[in-house]
C-alpha cells in the first residue's frame, strides 16, 4: 500500500486538502499520513526565562495542536475509511514535511494552498517550497 | 549611625576584604584575581587543553548535527549559548575594555586575551555541572546553576553540609552581583553614553540622569514584573544584529587605520611585557587585563551556568563544550576588537583618557573615523545593557528563589529591589555602592570555584568520557547513524 503525506494546519484550505486527500486515498488504496508542523527554529534567540520553561511549553503546544488541529483531520480520515497515521512535530514546516515524505517513501504530498497566516492572495510559502524541492508530485489544494 | 554611613562602611569592609591585595613588584595584586586565574590554569591542564582540542566538536554541537529529531521544540545548544552570550556581552566589553587600556595600556589586551583563553576551561567545567545537577520542577521547568551543583554534587561526594553552606553563600553573592554588576554598572554606563549623545554636559539630560534610569527601570519592570515578554523578545532579536553592527564598526575603524595595525599589535605585545607609564609595569598590566576579562566573560563566577543549564541534552558534557565558546566570543573576539579600536586610533593616549575612561573613551575612538557612530553606539549600548539586565534579573531571581524555597513573594521582592537599583545606578557616581556590587560579583567565584575543585573528578570524567566517545566513533552525528 502506497503512502501519501498531507500537511495539516488550522486553515480552511487545509481542511479541503484533507478531504481531497481522503477521497483520492479511497480510490487509490493509499495510506494517509497527516502531519502538522509547529514552526520552530533551533537557531532562534530567547530569554533565559523562555529557555527554562521551554520543555513545558513544547508539551503544551503539542497537546493543543493534537487536540485542535490533528484530531479534526484524523476524524475526516476515519470517516472516509482510509488507514491513517498522525504526526505533530516542531520544525521548519517545508523541511519537516519533506523529511517525513522521504522516511515513509511517500508517493505524493497534498497540502492546502494558504496556511494559517491568512494572506489569502499570496501563494503559501510552505506550499511553494514543497513544490520546488519535493522529489514526489505535490498537489496544492486551493 | 545612619543607614548610608552604615552601608558605606560595610561596602568598604567588603571591598577591602574581597580585593585584599598583596604588593608584587610595585603593583597591587588582588588575591581574588589570582584565584580566578589559578582556576583557569588548573582546568586547562586538568581537562587536557580542551580549548585547543574541543572547539571543532563545540561548533558541531552548536550547529545541531548531534541533535536528535525528537529534540525538536526543546532548547538547543545554539539557543542556550546565545542566551548566555547575550547576558555576558554587555558594558564589560565596551566600557570595561576602555577602563583596562586607560589604566594598563595596550599590553592589558594581551593579558585579557590570555585570561579569556584560560576562562574557556573554567566555563566548560561550571556549565557542564550546571546541566548535570539541574532541577526539574513539577511544571516541567528547569533550574540550574552553582546553587544546585554545590548542594547536590557535593552531597554525592559525602560533603552535603559543606555543599549546602557554599550554595547559600553563592546564592547570596549572586543576588548582590545581579543588583550590582548585572544592573547598576549597566544602567550607569548606558546613561553616560545617552547623555554624551544628547548634548553632553549642556544637554537636556545632563542634570537628570535618573530620568534615564527611570525609563530603564520602567522597561525592565515591564518585562520582569509586567510579564510583557514581547519587549524582551524584540531585544533578544535585535542584540545579535547590534553585535554584528558593533564588530563591523570596529573593523571599519581598524581598516581606516590599516597602516597603524602592525604597530597597534606591536604595542599589545610590547606593552604586555614592558609597558611604559603603567603602575606596576608588566604585572600591573597583567592584573588589570585579567580583572577586566573576568568581569566581562564571567568565567569562574558561575552565573552563565544558570543560563546554560536549560539546554535539552542527555550528555551534560556537550554543554560544557558549547559553553567554552562563550569566553572566546566575549573576550578573545569582542573585547579584542574594542581594544584594537581604542589602540589604533590613539584615543587611549589622549591626555584626558584616564579621566573620561569607560564608554566615553570607546565612543571617542569610533568618532575619529565614523563621526555619527556615537549615536549608534548609544543604541547598541542601551540594548546590550538591557539584555544583560534582563539576564541578570533572572539570575538574581533564581538565587532568591533558591534561598526562599521558590517563594513568589521573595522573588517579586527581589525584582522591585532590582529596579530601584537600576535608577540608583544611573544617577550614582562609581562610588561605594558600585564597589560593593563589584565585590559581590567576584565573591561569587569563591564558593563556586571551591565547588569546582571538589567536583573536579566528576568534571573530568564527564568531559573526557564524552570526548573519547566522539573520538572513537561511538557518538556520531545524527545523519550518520545507522
Amino acid at each position: 500500500m502506497d503512502t501519501i503525506i498531507v500537511g495539516v494546519d488550522a486553515s480552511d484550505a487545509s481542511t479541503r486538502a484533507v478531504e481531497f486527500a481522503v477521497d483520492r486515498a479511497k480510490h487509490n488504496h493509499w495510506q494517509v499520513v497527516l502531519v502538522h508542523v509547529i514552526p520552530w527554529s533551533p537557531f532562534s534567540f530567547q530569554t533565559p526565562e523562555e529557555n527554562a520553561t521551554r520543555h513545558a511549553a513544547k508539551e503544551k503546544e503539542l497537546a493543543a495542536a493534537t487536540e485542535h488541529i490533528m484530531k479534526p483531520a484524523a476524524e475526516l480520515a476515519e470517516q472516509g475509511g482510509v488507514p491513517h497515521e498522525e504526526y505533530v512535530h516542531h520544525g521548519r514546516p517545508s523541511d519537516t514535511v519533506l523529511d517525513l515524505a522521504r522516511n515513509h517513501q511517500a508517493v505524493h504530498i497534498i497540502i492546502g494552498r494558504t496556511g494559517d497566516s491568512g494572506l489569502r492572495a499570496v501563494f503559501g510559502s510552505v506550499a511553494s517550497r514543497l513544490v520546488q524541492s519535493s522529489d514526489v508530485p505535490v498537489t496544492v489544494v486551493p | 549611625m545612619n543607614p548610608v554611613d552604615w552601608f558605606n562602611s560595610l561596602s568598604d569592609w567588603i571591598t577591602s576584604t574581597v580585593f585584599f591585595s598583596v604588593s608584587v613588584g610595585g603593583a597591587t595584586l588582588p588575591i581574588i584575581v589570582v584565584w580566578l586565574v589559578m582556576a583557569g590554569l588548573f582546568f586547562t591542564v586538568w581537562l587536557g587543553f580542551m580549548q585547543v582540542r574541543g572547539p571543532k566538536l563545540a561548533i558541531n554541537l552548536v550547529r545541531g548535527i548531534y541533535s536528535k529529531p525528537d529534540d525538536a521544540g526543546e532548547v538547543t545548544h545554539f539557543q542556550a549559548l546565545a542566551t548566555a552570550v547575550s547576558g555576558t556581552v554587555g558594558l564589560g566589553n565596551i566600557a570595561g575594555v576602555a577602563v583596562a587600556i586607560s589604566l594598563g595600556g595596550p599590553g592589558a589586551t594581551f593579558w585579557m586575551i590570555l585570561a579569556g583563553l584560560l576562562g574557556m576551561a573554567t566555563k566548560m567545567a561550571e556549565c557542564m555541572l550546571g546541566v548535570k545537577y539541574r532541577h526539574e520542577h513539577e511544571d516541567g521547568s528547569v533550574s540550574g546553576g552553582p546553587m544546585y551543583y554545590l548542594k547536590d554534587g557535593l552531597a554525592e561526594r559525602g560533603m552535603g553540609g559543606l555543599g549546602k553552606v557554599l550554595a547559600v553563600i553563592f546564592a547570596v553573592c549572586m543576588v548582590g552581583g545581579a543588583v550590582g554588576g548585572g544592573n547598576m554598572f549597566q544602567s550607569n554606563q548606558a546613561t553616560v553614553q545617552i547623555i554624551n549623545v544628547t548634548g553632553g554636559d549642556d544637554g537636556f539630560l545632563a542634570g537628570a540622569p535618573w530620568v534615564v534610569g527611570l525609563i530603564f527601570a520602567a522597561l525592565v519592570g515591564a518585562v520582569i514584573i509586567g510579564g510583557i515578554k514581547s519587549i524582551a523578545k524584540v531585544t533578544e532579536k535585535i542584540v545579535p544584529f547590534m553585535a554584528v553592527l558593533y564588530l563591523s564598526a570596529c573593523l571599519i575603524v581598524i581598516f581606516a587605520n590599516l597602516g597603524s595595525l602592525p604597530s597597534a599589535i606591536g604595542q599589545i605585545f610590547s606593552g604586555a611585557f614592558s609597558p611604559e607609564g603603567v603602575a606596576g609595569g608588566a604585572i600591573g598590566a597583567l592584573i588589570i587585563g585579567f580583572q577586566r576579562a573576568a568581569f566581562s566573560n564571567e568565567a569562574g563566577l558561575g552565573s552563565a551556568s544558570v543560563a546554560h543549564s536549560a539546554v535539552k541534552t542527555k550528555e551534560p558534557a556537550t554543554e560544557g563544550f558549547v559553553a567554552m565558546l562563550e569566553p572566546f566570543i566575549d573576550t578573545v573576539v569582542i573585547c579584542t576588537m574594542t581594544a584594537l579600536t581604542i589602540i589604533i586610533t590613539g584615543a587611549w593616549n589622549d591626555p584626558d583618557a584616564p579621566e573620561i575612561s569607560g564608554v566615553s573613551l570607546t565612543s571617542r575612538s569610533f568618532e575619529t573615523v565614523l563621526p555619527w557612530f556615537p549615536t549608534v553606539l548609544a543604541i547598541a549600548v542601551v540594548l546590550f545593557a538591557f539584555s544583560t539586565m534582563i539576564s541578570w534579573s533572572y539570575y538574581g531571581m533564581k538565587a532568591t528563589g533558591y534561598l526562599f524555597g521558590d517563594s513568589p513573594v521573595a522573588e517579586n521582592g527581589f525584582k522591585v529591589v532590582f529596579l530601584i537599583f537600576t535608577v540608583i545606578g544611573s544617577a550614582a557616581a562609581l562610588g561605594p555602592v558600585i564597589n560593593f556590587s563589584d565585590s559581590m560579583i567576584f565573591l561569587m567565584s569563591i564558593p563556586n570555584i571551591i565547588g569546582l575543585y571538589l567536583l573536579a573528578q566528576v568534571i573530568r570524567k564527564e568531559i573526557h568520557g564524552y570526548f573519547e566517545r566522539v573520538q572513537s566513533g561511538e557518538v556520531v552525528p545524527v545523519n550518520q547513524q545507522a
